[in-house]
């Protein structure tokens, strides 16, 4: 939580059985920073993340976090330091809030230790950070998904990483909820300076949340940079095929993409 | 570091504190531990009355002096040799039963794929089945050949239908189809036998503690003690295990070494117990669900299941003996409290439309 630590992947490449999903990808993440990976679906974005946390095995190349190859290091330091929220977790039956939460501290503990003070106070600011403390005592599968999903965050918060990788932790939410769950992840990177990574589908709330926006295509990073430099009405038509006008988001001062289909719109503005 | 990370929206007052969550989960692990303690009191109980009932009865000091070695007229026989083994192996095997049960279900997070409705039970029992009968085997060959089966099962079950993780229908499809072909070949191997014995078969069919003797209890009792702790030495993993493959290894679990560790360990007590009392029906498939009712969601099911499963196999073998006029063995007694909620979970998850 003092130093910032360095996340970088090289000359990555990624696949399932004998099919390659991602090849010779680098991806340098910014320390201290909120990074967004936006892309078309099935473009790799899970893959790459899952490799950033050693889910899954490089075909070739390497992930390393501050100068260590991460696929290298023993399973319990890796996640005291980089914490992963996957796409869909899943919630045991019954369990209630505190006691998910409370999973979060299992690197940080070991086999016969029992739990300290330590690990109650990491619950205790995890459960507050998220304003799931009135939830504690309550199912988890008896949740509404804006709920559950704070909850979610909260056992990746009481992992207390320097580093957290989120898989869409906004889909399946409401605008209000996702504006609370990204209010809320940037409330973290600014207290805590906890660099994050995550994939979201909504290219506005991208660009307004990201201090560095990567897309990817075809298992490649096709452009990273500065929202503004990324989001570009030539990098929407080649990383989604999708036509569209960049506008500066008034309330951000952001770019704003809009999306033209083929109704709905004025004739194209200039031919 | 700051206590206070400063990660609430200004102005809103700290609600929780570490004492907070430590007095919740203080009173989430009180109610294990009460659970965990009556149920050992019920196996304490049920183990000392099954030594005293029966045809005849002898008073618990009878029954002290015999276990302490002593010779008694009548008792040193009854008690002794006929109920002292047969009460052992009930609560040795139950418990076996109920913590292998309970961690494949765990592990693989669906009641259904229990060691014995996945067909694991069954390639021990039809293992030791033809061990005994056709090649004449007994003693320890019988529980190596009855492990060598058993894993053998579990490691085509895992091959033919366990991939990244994901339990559907598939495995326990799949594992009910071996089950059933396993079982005829336990039909076959009883139908050769050239005494027919109805108590043998009895034991490879459904279970059956009749005619226990010690030869039968030890390899059960080592096995339970060295692979029970191996198991509750994984506990915690196991826990994390639960929330999926994806999560457990974002925790620092090594998702693959885990679960074969938990694989191997409770395949062996599975067929270690089954070698000694056949494959006591639906007791590794019942005990975590009613463990998980008593104790309540969230910890760890490992012993009171264990504690369960020794109960339940006491109290059937009691009322499969004495309770019902005909001697009836013990898995004849599961079988009837274990095949209705086998049905009621099929239907209720079929109506729900999950992956079963
Ligand atoms: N476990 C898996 N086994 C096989 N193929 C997979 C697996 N996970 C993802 N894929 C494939 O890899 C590609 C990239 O998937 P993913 O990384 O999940 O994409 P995204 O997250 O960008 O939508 C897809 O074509 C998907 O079908
Ligand atoms: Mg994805």
């Amino acid at each position: 939580m003092t130093t910032t630590p360095s996340l970088t992947a090289e000359e990555l490449s990624l696949g399932y059985g004998d099919r390659t999903v991602v090849s010779d990808l680098d991806l340098s993440v910014a320390p201290g920073a909120i990074t967004v990976v936006v892309g078309a679906n099935a473009c790799g974005k899970s893959t790459v993340l899952r490799a950033m946390s050693r889910l899954l095995t490089p075909r070739a190349g390497r992930v390393v976090l501050d100068g260590r190859l991460v696929h290298r290091m023993p399973a319990k330091e890796l996640a005291r330091k980089l914490g992963l929220l996957p796409q869909s977790p899943i919630a045991p039956e019954g369990i209630t809030v505190a006691d998910l939460v409370g999973r979060g501290r299992h690197p940080h503990q070991g086999v016969f230790s029992r739990w300290n003070e330590q690990d109650d106070e990491a619950v205790a600011q995890a459960l507050d950070a998220t304003q799931t403390a009135e939830l504690a005592d309550r199912a988890v599968d008896e949740l509404s998904g804006g709920q559950r999903q704070r909850v979610w965050i909260a056992m990746a918060l009481a992992q207390q990483t320097d580093v957290l990788l989120l898989d869409e932790p906004t889909t399946f939410l409401d605008p209000s909820h996702q504006i609370e769950v990204l209010d809320l992840l940037t409330d973290l990177n600014q207290a805590r300076g906890t660099t994050i990574v995550m994939v979201l589908h909504d290219l506005n709330l991208a660009a307004r949340y990201a201090d560095r926006l990567v897309a990817m295509a075809g298992g490649r990073v096709h452009a990273e940079g500065e929202p503004a430099q990324v989001l570009t009405e030539e990098n929407v038509r080649a990383v989604f095929g999708l036509e569209s006008r960049i506008i500066t988001d008034p309330t951000s001062g952001r770019p704003l993409m809009l999306p033209i289909g083929r109704h709905r719109v004025f004739e194209p503005a200039n031919g | 570091m700051s206590a206070d990370l400063l990660l609430r929206p200004a102005g809103t007052a700290r609600v929780t504190t570490a004492a907070d969550v430590a007095r919740g989960r203080a009173r989430r692990a009180r109610r294990r531990r009460t659970v965990v303690l009556v149920l050992l009191v019920l196996v304490v109980a049920g183990f000392a009355a099954s030594l005293m009932f029966g045809r005849t009865y002898y008073p618990a000091s009878d029954v002290v002096r015999v276990v302490m070695g002593e010779q008694v007229p009548g008792a040193s026989f009854t008690v002794g040799r006929l109920r002292l083994p047969r009460a052992v192996l009930a609560v040795f095997a139950g418990f076996a039963f109920g913590l292998a049960g309970v961690t494949f279900q765990t592990m693989l997070r669906n009641p259904l794929a229990s060691p014995d409705v996945i067909g694991i039970s069954s390639g021990a029992s039809a293992a030791a089945a033809v061990g005994i009968i056709v090649f004449g085997l007994n003693g320890t060959a019988v529980s190596v050949l009855a492990i060598v089966a058993a894993l053998g099962v579990a490691l085509l079950v895992y091959v033919l239908a366990f991939r990244d993780g994901v339990v559907g229908t598939r495995l326990i499809l799949m594992g009910i189809g071996v089950a059933a072909m396993l079982d005829s070949v336990t039909a076959y191997a009883l139908s050769r036998a050239a005494e027919w014995d109805l108590q043998e078969a009895m034991r490879w069919l459904t279970g059956s503690l009749n005619g226990t003797g010690w030869n039968q209890v030890t390899p059960t009792v080592v096995a339970v003690l060295v692979l029970a702790p191996v198991l509750l030495w994984q506990s915690r993993n196991l826990s994390a295990l639960q929330l999926g493959d994806d999560t457990a290894a974002a925790l620092g679990i090594r998702v693959e070494h885990t679960r074969i560790i938990l694989i191997v360990a409770a395949v062996g007590l599975i067929a270690f117990a089954t070698a000694a009392a056949g494959p006591i029906a639906f007791v590794a498939f019942l005990s975590g669900p009613i463990a998980a009712r008593i104790v309540g969601p969230g910890s760890s099911l490992l012993v009171p299941s264990a504690l369960v499963g020794a109960l339940l196999v006491l109290v059937a073998d009691f009322i499969g003996q004495y309770a019902l006029g005909t001697r009836f063995p013990v898995g004849v007694v599961t079988g009837v409290l274990g095949a209705p909620y086998l049905v009621y979970l099929i239907i209720r998850t079929h109506r729900a439309g999950s992956s079963l």
